[in-house]
């Protein structure tokens, strides 16, 4: 079970009202690379992995949520008080017509989350190193969305989100090294 | 010696590119790439106000992402 905390892992500061950069940002919600795959990803595989690795996979799991939250919070400030207007201009209007400002799970082209943006395949080393590439494409769409924004104080939100890629993907690499370790058996030659 | 975070790399300009092209690009390689097993006792950050606006403990896993004005890509 969770214990929920109500505030942000991060404080999210938006200077301006731009649906067009929640048109990008929308890629981390409901995209494959994005926070909601992650978290999924990470908490169904937890079941099918050595014990070692399965609290790094629930702690950095309940993180992507954070994170999730993050996103969210961003994308209904950058485009609350859009009008119907600004939102066709943004290229948004397939959305509004379909969900007016409300989020939906989907990437920045429309394309409805799917269960196959995320992989259990059961074998660890083949998980975790998916999971590694998972934040490793992750941490480059906040760079690309970054690069796109000139909004400072978003950009210091999604900076934070980006470095905690490189620290999750840190952790996964280490699960690795301790999923092919031998350093607990003694091997006589 | 201490990995750099960014590098470059010197694409193929053709004589038809259409767009300006970029002559020196770059792309990120974050200190998690170089670290292996992390060391115990690694120094932290001084306050946990700092770490917390890092979004990491330690100095060593922090990688500031610059804007790509200051990032070294060059047209």
């Amino acid at each position: 079970m969770w214990y929920y905390e109500k505030k942000l892992q991060y404080p999210v500061k938006v200077r301006e009202c731009n649906p067009r950069l929640a048109k990008y940002l929308i890629e981390q919600y409901g995209g494959a690379d994005g926070e909601l795959s992650a978290a999924l990803r990470y908490l169904n595989q937890r079941y099918t992995i050595p014990g070692k690795v399965i609290g790094l996979l629930n702690d950095i799991g309940t993180e992507e949520f954070a994170h999730l939250e993050m996103i969210a919070t961003m994308i209904y400030k950058l485009t609350k008080d859009a009008t119907p207007e600004m939102l066709e201009e943004a290229g948004l209007a397939p959305h509004y017509v379909n969900h007016d400002s409300a989020l939906f799970y989907h990437n920045s082209a429309g394309n409805p989350w799917t269960a196959e943006y995320i992989q259990a395949k059961g074998d660890p080393i083949a998980d975790i190193y998916e999971d590694i590439a998972a934040e490793e494409k992750a941490r480059a769409t906040y760079q690309w969305i970054i690069n796109m924004s000139d909004d400072p104080e978003l950009n210091d939100s999604l900076k934070f989100l980006r470095e905690r890629e490189i620290v999750h993907s840190q952790r996964f690499r280490e699960a690795a090294e301790i999923l092919k370790d031998d350093r607990d058996k003694k091997i006589i030659f | 010696m201490h990995p750099t975070y960014t590098k470059y790399y010197y694409p193929y300009v053709s004589p038809l590119d259409p767009c300006q092209p970029i002559t020196k690009k770059s792309y990120s390689t974050p200190p998690n790439l170089y670290m292996g097993f992390q060391p115990p006792n690694l120094p932290q950050f001084n306050t946990a106000k700092e770490a917390l606006y890092r979004g990491t403990l330690w100095p060593a896993l922090y990688d500031d992402y610059p804007n790509k004005d200051y990032r070294g890509d060059q047209k």
